[in-house]
């Protein structure tokens, strides 16, 4: 199991290490399953949700099968080692994005709940009319609805960045669109519609130069890239355990320590409090003061066994195959007769999304999952994107490091065959 | 047959590639819009109406194959009938693609194509969502949106 020996590598003729895919997906018990009567699963929607390894798996059910107790309550024994478990995987969590201290470190439901934490305590207290948040045309809509409703709450004008044809962002309106009034600029690391690394170090010092906060959207980098949020120079990065092979129920909200400090609680309770009498309470200092009422005590720590495990296989060599993956995936499928890609920056990272001529989405969606390729099709909760480019959905790819490049080829032979049916 | 040829069967392709009555009514008594939030579909539908009886009908909008073939095959099958009688053709309609009730296909006409729909539940929405946008255009000319989730 990967979680104990290392991967094995063995050189090839250009130096790149190989990496040996069949041992990752031993690790994943689901990936051995059939669907459809009987055929291999070919999962291809890992930006929608990632699969679980067996340590993860073994880690939240051991929790509840020996260790179960409350967190920072307790005097017994249980609740002690339930604490300490909680408050390692806190620091583990800071190791792993590169912030300066686990109380950078917020626990929330998801990348969602951590953007509208951010907007309804940081900017619904900071926010007035005259003032601008910046968003991009690519974001998901949690990243874009909550400072939507922001706006509407303090009167600060919504602004989004437009995108080119290829799906990267333009950086001449970039340029032209960031100014003094901008107080924030909320931006996805990695495209879930359409894969695009976005440039977040440079947008970063271009806002912070301005006097803008910065919001980084990880919820797709976090699994595919080493992310050190320290080097990308954000104040804020969301991203959810569940994308990153751990359970679903948790998120990471980081944010810069003096940030954290002076904002205001946002949900009220239990464990966020310094002192509590009838006339008022006082607040714990962060991260406490955001987790008010009982954590997902065994989703966090699921995430992190969830970091060990990714680690263990090891990040660059992670990105590296998943690089390989989609390069086949952008060439074969690309090379198909009525095939349209959308979204073909330069940077991309685990992300095919394409369209085939006269055929919906949705009925290439069902054939590929007649042959056991799951894979979304729709508008991956990027509505503007969709508008962008002028139709009603794509049909998404979306890898990960446990995927094969004969998996690729499946997908390509689902693809030609919805030509056919459809033909 | 498997079941994606089930759910695919020759007369949805082909109202899918040459739906009927794929137009706008510009003198229309009524019409109503329907959108799956969820999947992204969009139509509209029209309605000519003589007293009680569907006189002419059409649609047109953004779905998949499934969709546009039950918009078409819908329009064919209700012109000419009361709403009452369409009312009723949706209800047998609606226990054949959920499989919520046994319904004979041979009540449903050429509609019995979509007996396949059943086993795949995430695509009932797309064939009944022309019929709930039919519905309302019916009841009262839905001023707003018809949002189907079902």
């Amino acid at each position: 199991m990967v979680s104990t020996t290392p991967v094995t590598s063995t050189s090839r003729s250009h130096g790149a290490e190989l990496f040996d895919v069949q041992r990752v997906r031993a690790d994943f018990p689901i990936l051995s399953r059939t669907v459809r009567g009987g055929r291999p699963l070919v999962y291809l929607d890992n930006a929608a949700t990632s699969q679980k390894p067996r340590p993860v798996i073994d880690a939240i059910s051991r929790f509840y099968g020996c260790d179960n107790a409350n967190i920072h309550r307790g005097l017994h024994y249980l609740s002690e080692h339930a604490t300490a478990a909680f408050d390692a995987a806190r620091e583990k969590v800071a190791r792993f994005l590169g912030a300066g201290s686990a109380r950078e470190i917020v626990f929330t439901r998801g990348t969602t709940e951590a953007i509208n934490l951010v907007a309804q305590s940081w900017a619904r207290t900071n926010l007035r009319p005259g003032d601008e948040i910046l968003v991009t045309a690519m974001e998901h809509h949690a990243n874009l609805v909550p400072w939507q409703l922001v706006c509407e709450q303090t009167g600060a004008a919504f602004r989004a960045i437009p995108i080119t044809d290829r799906g990267e962002l333009d950086l001449d309106a970039f340029e032209r669109m960031i100014t003094d009034r901008t107080r924030l600029l909320a931006v996805g690391h990695v495209s879930n519609a359409l894969g695009t690394v976005n440039p977040v170090r440079e947008l970063a010092a271009r806002a912070h130069a301005r006097g803008a906060l910065v919001l980084v959207d990880g919820a797709q980098s976090a699994p595919h890239l080493r992310v050190d949020v320290s080097e990308l120079g954000c104040d804020f990065f969301a991203c959810s355990a569940h994308k990153l092979f751990g359970p679903t129920g948790v998120g990471v909200l980081y944010g810069r320590k003096v940030i954290l400090d002076a904002m205001p609680p946002w949900q009220a309770g239990g464990d966020m409090i310094e002192r509590v009498t009838l006339e008022r309470s006082t607040w714990a200092q962060p991260p406490a003061r955001f987790e008010a009422g009982t954590p997902p005590i065994a989703e966090v720590i699921g995430l992190a066994a969830a970091i060990d495990y990714v680690e263990t296989v090891g990040r660059d060599a992670i990105a590296r195959w998943e690089g390989e993956l989609l390069a086949r995936a952008t060439d074969l499928v690309g090379a198909l007769p009525g095939v349209r890609l959308i979204g073909t920056a330069r940077e991309k990272a685990g992300v095919l999304s394409f369209v085939l001529e006269g055929i919906h989405p949705h009925d290439v969606g069902t054939v590929l999952d007649d042959e056991g390729v799951a894979v979304r099709a729709g508008h991956h909760c990027a509505q503007p994107v969709m508008q962008r480019f002028g139709i009603p959905a794509t049909v998404r790819a979306s890898f990960a490091f446990y995927n094969t490049p004969n998996e690729i080829d499946e997908l390509v032979r689902g693809v030609e065959r919805a030509r056919k049916v459809f033909s | 047959m498997s079941s994606l040829a089930e759910l695919y069967q020759n007369v949805i392709l082909e109202h899918n590639r040459s739906p009927r009555n794929y137009r706008v009514i510009a003198e229309a008594d009524r019409q109503a819009e329907g959108n799956n939030p969820l999947c992204g579909d969009q139509l509209t539908v029209w309605l000519k109406l003589d007293g009680d009886v569907i006189r002419d009908v059409s649609f047109q909008g953004l779905g998949c194959a499934i969709s546009r073939a039950s918009a078409s095959l819908m329009t064919a099958e209700v012109k000419g009938k009361t709403r009452r009688e369409a009312t009723e053709l949706f209800e047998r309609f609606r226990g054949l693609v959920t499989g919520e009730t046994a319904t004979a296909p041979e009540t449903l006409g050429k509609l019995a194509v979509f007996s396949g729909v059943s086993a795949y539940p995430t695509r009932v929405k797309c064939a009944s969502l022309p019929w709930h946008t039919l519905k309302a255009a019916l009841e009262d000319g839905a001023p707003t949106p018809v949002t189907t989730l079902e």
